[in-house]
């Protein structure tokens, strides 16, 4: 006989089944907690990845460890909690190192869905950029550590026929990383490998040659929110002072590909209107070389490489009134920052003297007082200088773009759809 | 399987593939689990680790009391650099987080024999002896147990202990009747959550299954901690009979002493005391002449890993696994060790039990204060004259022991070590009991003392605290492995003066965040130490910070960032 028991979720009173974990039960009543490493089936429950925290009875507790008894009272959507859950993911990003449009996941990813649904455009702590090595050697897997968040869903899930574990943890404290037991791996048979691979919330796992199956555009997380109330959610209420008369722009890519640029023209018939509302200042757009007068926003396209990035990133905080990095290189690194977990002089041996088109006996490492000097890592713009707003993409969306800029200078109301918060 | 890779780890100085290889088919497992455990503990090593292996002490203590002058000096004289081997493999030097000897700092273990109040002509002398072929065992120092204080009525711990005393009172009073004691005296956890300690034996002995266990924590980890130590090595039987007290009241049939891998050299004391009760009939089949009264006790070593101390990990740990905590799914007096009921507690607790046992709650709760009687065992090291074991009634005030103990200059006093609290010199009026300072919420605290006078540096203090938590995190929850590791960067960052206001306040929500969010309490705890200074040394802080805090440049520090570059300079 199922016992029944009373509990309310937000001040909404709820029914359900005694000692019935609490995830379940919000799912079935439609209410959205955010998880990584929940899995119905898996008990005891992992609890590893945190991002599923309420406040449960008063107190911070994950849902994913709870059982439902008489009486539990559970808040979940409070503006606090909301922002220690985003936090929560967004210490995945930082810690990890994560170029979703190098993924082979990408838009098939628990991760970077959850960052969708929670509205991370930007983390909030510094990457830390380990090095970490990719695995190959496993005869069909890869094992890609930089994306691993630790879950523990592959540790417990994956199992020889014979029951001998796959995947294990190896070291802890910040050295910890998933390691794979080649002998074992070999023995899964196909099925199990694929399985592996889906079971993993990141692309950690990837099983060579079937990794790609489901083209972008029929991924799992493309379109929908499965958030019936992302958009409501989402809405920010942003008024800023209007600004009267032709407003000024500057724009500028530091260590980026220019791809950021190349996406602000895709604004199409759109630039008509802009050329008509704003006025380009020092950008690559007009070539102007100096600031000729104050600008009410700076655009920032890539992160900062050299001494000279650092010049020009202070200049323009010096002359914009409001200033915004543009693109995932400006507000992390990005791709540049794959670089950081080596050391500068392995980058530079290898580019300049060891590569394929290096020339034979090359010897020389340029060097010379007018030429700007390179820093030990790519730094994020917001290491730099203040930075006031990010839009992030790789590139960010042309109509993203637009708008966001829009709303900054007229302040007017600023809300994004989750089919416009997708970036790959 | 922490029996063989100890054995292992001794004979050859690592783990090698081939050992791994064996163990993984002698225990039905796959390599990577085996690896996975031996890369846990960081006292197992897959590389050789020289004849001679030493590990040097590298808490916050040890670093205010020379250090950095011992490892210089250990590198030069051994010509291995800290990490690895020399070439010869005759000497390894490792560094690890507290021994347990704060009391005597500078140490470090010399193939697990400790080696105290080193200094550089001790570390020369104790090297060259070594290369003539002296014998470890006998070169090594035996730790002073420095207990400094008692009670004026007499002590309740250090007092000689008649093997068999408590038993045979609670015989007489039955299980009912210890619990009865227990509950009488308030007894609570020592380890740090003051969970009464009737209660936890109540819990188990109302379990179906069977057989139950005890479990004795002795993985004190906590830096500036070593109350466990002296009582191990002074008082080994108390802590056997509050074992065997707990077994009877829970009706267990078997005891387990969980000795953290720093206190090797303490397991000869507590076999020989063990095997001392076999004999006497004590320990074994009808214990003491009680019928029905089965019950053994035997000693499982850890291999270096503070998150043992946490009990489910601890659990993980004996039943040779990676000592990753469990989650709060069932409470170990639901399904513990091999998922039977088991009581853990500390070394301090079972000691406890046994002498309110012995001497009846009554005349026990005639000291300490009310709503705290009794008495507790406090570390006491750093920046003070007498450091050692203090144990005081509760009730005594900070300023009373700081006295006592003969502090110099005191200004900045970390109670309960790195996850605890830290007050400042204003808050000496506070007094040490389980109503205020020690047992307050989510602040675990075995009762160390740490006193830093006015001349050290805070921020450097509680850099040294984050690097700690840093490497110790199990890491499997995100918030304390990426935590950890994110908020030892802003320190740093702080350290080299490069942070302005905002970051201090990031520091302080991250800080917040990792408390509410992590899996068990060394990430809810692990950044008490920050918050509470950053409240209490308000001032102290902004002197530290860029003033000017509403500039839209970041400070930078160019030189630093291009230093790598210049080299190519022609």
């Amino acid at each position: 006989m199922k016992q029944l028991v009373n509990i309310i979720i937000d001040g909404k009173s709820i029914q359900a089944e005694k000692g019935k974990n609490l995830m379940l039960v919000a799912k079935e009543n439609g209410i959205f907690i955010p998880s990584l490493c929940y899995y119905p089936h898996i008990e005891p429950p992992l609890g590893t990845c945190r991002t599923c925290t309420c406040k449960i009875n008063g107190r911070y507790q994950p849902a994913c460890t709870e059982k439902v008894d008489e009486g539990l009272t559970v808040e979940v959507n409070t503006p606090e909690l909301n922002d220690t859950r985003k936090a929560l993911v967004e210490m995945m990003f930082a810690e990890g190192n994560h170029i979703c449009p190098a993924c082979e996941k990408s838009g098939n990813c628990d991760l970077q869905h959850m960052g969708y649904e929670l509205g991370v455009s930007s983390t909030r702590f510094p990457h830390l950029f380990k090095d970490r090595v990719v695995d190959f050697k496993p005869s069909r897997m890869v094992m890609e550590h930089n994306r691993c968040i630790k879950c523990m869903r592959c540790v417990v899930e994956v199992k020889t026929n014979d029951g001998r574990q796959v995947f294990e943890y190896q070291n802890r404290g910040n050295e910890t990383y998933v390691g794979i037991d080649y002998e074992q791996e070999a023995r899964l048979s196909e099925e199990q490998a694929v399985n592996a691979m889906h079971i993993c919330p990141t692309g950690a796992i990837i099983v060579r040659g079937v990794s790609m199956s489901a083209p972008f555009g029929e991924r799992r997380y493309d379109m929908e929110s499965v958030q019936h109330d992302y958009n409501k959610k989402r809405q920010q209420h942003r008024k800023r002072e209007a600004v009267m008369g032709k407003k000024i722009v500057a724009t500028v890519s530091l260590a980026g590909c220019f791809g950021c640029h190349m996406s602000l023209l895709d604004v199409d018939t759109e630039l008509l209107d802009l050329v008509e509302l704003v006025s380009f200042d020092k950008s690559p757009l007009t070539d102007f070389k100096t600031f000729t007068s104050r600008c009410h926003i700076g655009l920032v396209e890539g992160g900062v490489c050299n001494s000279e990035n650092v010049e020009t990133l202070r200049k323009f905080r010096e002359h914009c009134d409001i200033l915004v990095s543009l693109g995932e290189c400006s507000i992390w690194g990005g791709l540049p920052s794959m670089r950081n977990s080596i050391p500068l002089s392995e980058c530079l041996e290898e580019a300049y003297l060891n590569s394929a088109t290096s020339e034979a006996g090359a010897s020389i490492i340029p060097y010379h007082e007018d030429l700007p000097k390179i820093l030990d890592r790519v730094y994020a713009c917001n290491e730099i200088v203040k930075i006031d707003y990010h839009i992030p993409g790789c590139p960010p969306d042309a109509n993203h773009i637009w708008k966001a800029v829009k709303n900054l200078l007229w302040g007017e109301e600023y809300s994004i759809l989750y089919s416009e918060f997708k970036y790959d | 399987m922490m029996d063989r890779l100890w054995e292992l780890q001794l004979k050859n100085g690592c783990i090698s593939d081939h050992d791994i290889k064996q163990l993984a088919a002698d225990f039905g497992l796959a390599e990577i689990e085996v690896e996975g455990v031996v890369s846990f503990y960081h006292f197992f090593h897959r590389k050789p680790t020289g004849r001679y292996t030493i590990y040097l002490n590298n808490s916050i203590v040890a670093d205010h009391k020379g250090y950095n002058r011992i490892k210089e000096t250990l590198e030069r004289e051994t010509g291995a650099t800290f990490g690895s081997t020399d070439r010869t493999n005759t000497f390894g030097l490792f560094e690890t987080p507290c021994i347990g000897l704060s009391d005597q700092e500078p140490s470090a273990l010399i193939n697990f024999y400790p080696f105290t109040n080193l200094n550089a002509i001790k570390v020369k002398d104790t090297i060259a002896a070594l290369r003539r072929g002296a014998d470890v065992e006998s070169l090594a120092d035996l730790p002073a147990d420095n207990i400094r204080y008692a009670p004026p009525g007499g002590t309740v711990f250090f007092r000689p202990f008649t093997p068999g005393s408590a038993l045979t009172r609670a015989a007489k009073l039955g299980a009912d009747g210890v619990l009865e004691e227990l509950k009488k005296a308030e007894l609570s956890g020592r380890g740090g959550a003051y969970y009464p300690t009737w209660k936890k034996w109540n819990a188990a002995r109302s379990q179906p299954a069977t057989p139950r266990y005890v479990v004795c924590n002795a993985d004190e980890g906590e830096p500036g901690t070593f109350k466990d130590r002296v009582l191990i090595s002074t008082q080994p039987e108390s802590l056997i009979e509050g074992m065997m007290l707990c077994g009877y009241a829970v009706g267990a049939t078997e005891g387990i002493i969980y000795l953290r891998g720093e206190y090797r050299w303490l397991k000869p004391r507590l076999d020989d005391a063990i095997n001392r009760y076999r004999a006497a009939g004590l320990l074994g089949k009808i214990c003491g002449n009680i019928q029905g009264f089965d019950f053994d006790i035997r000693v499982q070593m850890g291999a270096g890993s503070y998150v043992c101390g946490e009990e489910t990990a601890l659990l993980e740990s004996l039943e040779g696994k990676r000592g990753e905590p469990r989650t709060k799914w069932f409470f170990p007096v639901e399904k513990g060790y091999l998922q039977q009921p088991t009581v853990i507690n500390n070394v301090e607790t079972f000691c406890a039990a046994a002498r309110i046992v012995e001497t009846g709650a009554d005349a026990y709760t005639q000291l300490g204060i009310p709503g705290s009687p009794g008495v507790k065992l406090l570390s006491v090291s750093g920046d003070c004259r007498l450091p050692g074991i203090y144990e005081i009634e509760w009730g005594m005030t900070v300023a009373e022991l700081l006295e006592l103990c003969e502090a110099d200059d005191p200004y900045y006093i970390q109670v309960s070590g790195p996850s605890g609290e830290c007050i400042s010199i204003k808050d000496k009026y506070r007094r040490i009991s389980m109503l205020d300072l020690l047992a307050r919420k989510d602040i675990r605290s075995g009762g160390s003392i740490m006193v830093f006078s006015r001349q050290r540096d805070l921020v450097k203090v509680l850099l040294n605290f984050a690097e700690f938590f840093k490497s110790e995190s199990c890491g499997i929850c995100t918030p304390c492995r990426a935590g950890n590791f994110i908020i030892q960067r802003k320190l740093e960052r702080l350290n080299n003066g490069l942070a302005n206001q905002q970051d201090l306040d990031e520091l302080k929500q991250w800080g917040l965040i990792m408390k509410n969010t992590s899996r068990c309490g060394l990430g809810k705890t692990a950044t008490n130490s920050l918050i509470f200074a950053m409240d209490k040394f308000a001032d102290y802080f902004h002197t530290r910070i860029d003033k000017d805090a509403h500039s839209l440049n970041l400070k930078f520090d160019l030189e630093a960032a291009t230093e790598a570059y210049e080299k190519y300079k022609p």
